[in-house]
């Protein structure tokens, strides 16, 4: 017997089925608008992932890549593994200690704007690992700006990491965030230059 | 090799031969899982290889030592993850034969079914990854549609998709729910159509034939001495199946053949992995009939009768006295073990999959070793990859069905 | 005749004597446990006898015995008989001073890999052995991890607060 309902019971009362473009000024054929906002947009819509898969979340990661879940309606059709051309590092997996250089060498191989998400326990915080062999999230080595946790996490909450990782991205208020202090001094803490 | 045509008459000895050292890294998009292969390479032949693992070792064998038996299981899923039923069900039969536990018939039916299922889920990913790495992307894509399917019945019984822990010492957590019994029925009816049109994509596919035919081989002895086991051995021409040898979980009880190859190269290792996903969809089939078979107060018995090892269902823990104080005996981890060491293989799907457990009473065990398949026959990849180009490493690779978790452990 | 552990204790004892010692049958697999220097000949002659062909190696690991002195370390050998499907366990314990045993590597080449797992976890030195360097470990690790005397957990971490683990801290739990 199927159990009552009990959350999530209120209609939301304005479904958006298709995002609102940015704020502008339209006009007969043309549409105005401040440039990082179109950059943003742009940039959102087009995240070009690193799979960086080392254990089970890859699994997970190969079934959001299937038609199921369909990870390519977020522009994400091509993964590339090569550092240059990804916008986002995805960190999925276990992290030991003998792959943490590896990891950090990605990171830095990569192209400013880079942005990192942290599938998965093991990559947040070390998971169900505390051992000598396992780093502990890989925080400790690269700046991370969205953490999914689960063991592994369902492919539908690798997608509200992903949209949030696309809110980042469409909402920032300066086009080159590496250009900001605050990001210089993350930079800095994590010993980047 | 042909000789290069040279138009122009070089001087003698003006061309030396240097090989060149290319490192497929631990990151790599052929590597599926974190291992390193630093090749020699002449030209694009490979003059040997060789291979770094230990970039995921998770040093599962030490906290072994810490755990009681019944938190082991979370670890033995990740082993080799795309097929964790098996390395669960392998882990809690090798308790049961430290503990002497007998389990009821239905228990192990039951128990078939979940193992095949995940023997077809990872035999599915291999073949896929087999065509990805050739350059055929749709077949991957239509068979991941039914790994959701069996992922689903993953669901229904345990609760989760990829690392299931499933079951417990002595049988499962819960009975199987009727919506598990249809999601199975429905996979019987619309599996096999799919699995015959992704062997028409690739079986007599001409590149496809090309690309795998004669690479990647080994003979029958090497793959002995270097302790094949599983698909990989049994396309050689060995039929060494631990289901057959020492029969686990009542697997006497079925018929099946078990497909063999005869050179070991890559295209009879797809083979064999596909002729097995057909065998393991017919010993689905003959369980699921047996499990049907069994009506009235039989067919609810979905665990042994040990109330020393099995954890309780809650039901019962909420209202029976003995099942509440067991609950509490085994949590709290007052039960111990006898003393003793028992070692016992299951195959799974990359192999014999063996777990050596000494026990010295106590709740945890002394020491515990993993017997990993993936491990052992890894050893053999510059011996298989000497002389060949490339291209047929990438595939080498991913026809053996290297699990980096099962690697490294 | 099918081979049973009763002939191969009896072909072994014809043959070694009384060196080998401590045959028993836990769950019926036939144990018994070689002096370190024997270890090659032992595996050899299962392998080469007619009646017995233990050719494949199916695992090499170690354990580390804290309370055996003099014998801390063990290095156990299954060994499978593919044609006639029986399984021996070889032991062969040495001790912790000085852990060298003969390399397999000769006679399985599956030994190879298992034997630097050995010596990563437990340093035992394989003599004879073409590669004995770390496998599974960060090659810089100057401990073997899986004694019993080392802890699990990295001893470095300054961001565990023990108190929510249980683990004493500021309040004594």
């Amino acid at each position: 017997m199927a159990r009552p309902v009990r959350f999530n019971v209120q209609a939301e009362k304005d479904v958006k089925l298709v995002k609102e473009g940015p704020e502008g000024y339209t006009g007969e054929g043309f549409f105005a608008t401040s440039l990082d906002k179109v950059v943003g947009l742009a940039r959102s819509n087009s995240m070009w992932p690193l799979p960086f898969a080392t254990s089970c979340c890859g699994i997970e990661f190969m079934a959001l890549m299937g038609a199921n879940y369909d990870f390519a309606r977020f522009g994400s059709e091509r993964v590339g593994f090569s550092p240059r051309q990804c916008d986002l590092l995805m960190v999925m997996g276990t992290i030991a200690k003998k792959m943490g250089p590896v990891v950090k060498q990605v990171y830095l191989q990569m192209a400013e704007p880079r942005w990192v998400m942290a599938m998965g326990a093991c990559a947040s915080s070390g998971g169900i690992f505390d051992t000598y062999s396992v780093l502990q999230g890989i925080d400790q080595i690269i700046p991370v700006d969205v953490y999914v946790p689960g063991c592994p996490p369902r492919p539908e909450a690798v997608i509200d990491g992903f949209m949030k990782i696309q809110e980042l991205v469409h909402n920032k208020e300066v086009i080159r965030r590496r250009t900001s202090d605050k990001y210089q001094a993350l930079m800095e803490s994590y010993g980047i230059q | 090799m042909s000789e290069t045509h040279q138009h122009v008459k070089l001087p003698d000895g003006s061309i030396e031969k240097t090989t060149t050292t290319l490192n497929m890294g631990p990151t790599h998009p052929a590597t599926h899982g974190v291992f390193q292969n630093i090749l020699e390479l002449d030209g694009e032949r490979i003059v040997s290889a060789e291979s770094t693992v230990g970039y995921i070792h998770r040093a599962f064998e030490k906290i072994a030592e810490r755990r009681p038996l019944y938190q082991i299981t979370p670890l033995t899923d990740r082993l080799n993850y795309c097929s964790s039923p098996i390395n669960n069900m392998g882990w809690h039969l090798t308790c049961e034969k430290l503990l002497g536990v007998k389990t009821p018939k239905r228990v192990d039916y039951l128990r078939v079914i979940i193992m095949e299922l995940a023997r077809i889920s990872d035999h599915l990913i291999c073949n896929s990854i087999v065509g990805v790495d050739a350059g055929a992307y749709t077949g991957f894509l239509y068979v991941m549609q039914y790994r959701e399917l069996i992922y689903e019945i993953y669901e229904e019984v345990c609760g989760s998709r990829l690392t299931t822990n499933i079951g417990r010492i002595g049988g499962f957590e819960r009975n199987f729910t009727n919506a598990a019994f249809t999601k199975l029925e429905k996979f019987l009816a619309e599996y096999p159509g799919v699995l015959k049109e992704f062997e028409n994509l690739f079986m007599r596919n001409r590149i496809f034939m090309e690309r795998t035919m004669g690479t990647g081989g080994i003979a029958a002895e090497r793959a002995l001495s270097y302790g094949f086991t599983g698909p990989n051995l049994r396309a050689t021409g060995v039929d060494y199946d631990v289901r057959v040898m020492e029969p686990y979980s009542s697997y006497e009880d079925f018929t099946f053949n078990i497909p063999v190859g005869s050179t070991g190269d890559n295209y009879d290792r797809w083979l064999v992995r596909d002729q097995e996903m057909w065998e393991s969809l017919s010993i689905i089939r003959q369980a699921y009939e047996k499990v049907q078979s069994f009506k009235g107060a039989e067919a609810e018995v979905f665990h042994a009768d040990t109330p020393e090892y099995y954890l309780p269902t809650k039901e019962d823990v909420y209202t029976k006295m003995e099942a509440l104080i067991w609950h509490f005996k085994i949590v709290m981890g007052e039960v111990e073990m006898p003393k003793g060491e028992v070692y016992h293989a299951v195959e799974g799907a990359n192999g014999e999959l063996g777990f050596y457990l000494i026990s010295d009473g106590g709740r945890a065990p002394f020491r515990l070793h993993f017997r990993r398949p993936c491990f052992i026959y890894y050893q053999s990849y510059p011996e298989l990859t000497k002389g060949s180009m490339l291209s047929d490493a990438v595939i080498t690779m991913s026809s053996l069905n290297l699990i980096a978790g099962e690697m490294d452990a | 005749m099918p081979l049973t552990n009763e002939i191969v204790a009896k072909k072994l004892t014809e043959h070694f004597g009384d060196q080998l010692t401590g045959f028993e049958e836990p769950y019926g697999l036939l144990t018994f446990t070689a002096p370190k220097d024997l270890n090659l000949k032992v595996m050899q002659f299962l392998y080469d006898d007619p009646e017995l062909q233990f050719r494949f190696l199916t695992d090499l690991t170690g354990v580390h015995y804290p309370d055996r002195k003099g014998e801390e370390l063990a290095v156990v050998y299954h060994l499978h008989n593919l044609a006639d499907n029986k399984r021996v366990r070889m032991k062969v314990f040495t001790d912790i001073a000085s852990p060298d045993v003969f390399t397999a590597t000769a006679l399985y080449a599956s030994a190879n890999w298992m034997e630097r797992e050995t010596f990563d976890f437990f340093g035992v030195n394989f003599v004879g052995h073409p590669n004995l360097k770390r496998v599974l470990n960060v090659d810089e690790m100057d401990y073997f991890p899986m004694r019993k005397e080392y802890p699990l957990e990295d001893q470095t971490r300054v961001d565990k607060d023990d108190e929510m683990f249980g683990r004493g801290g500021h309040i004594g739990i």
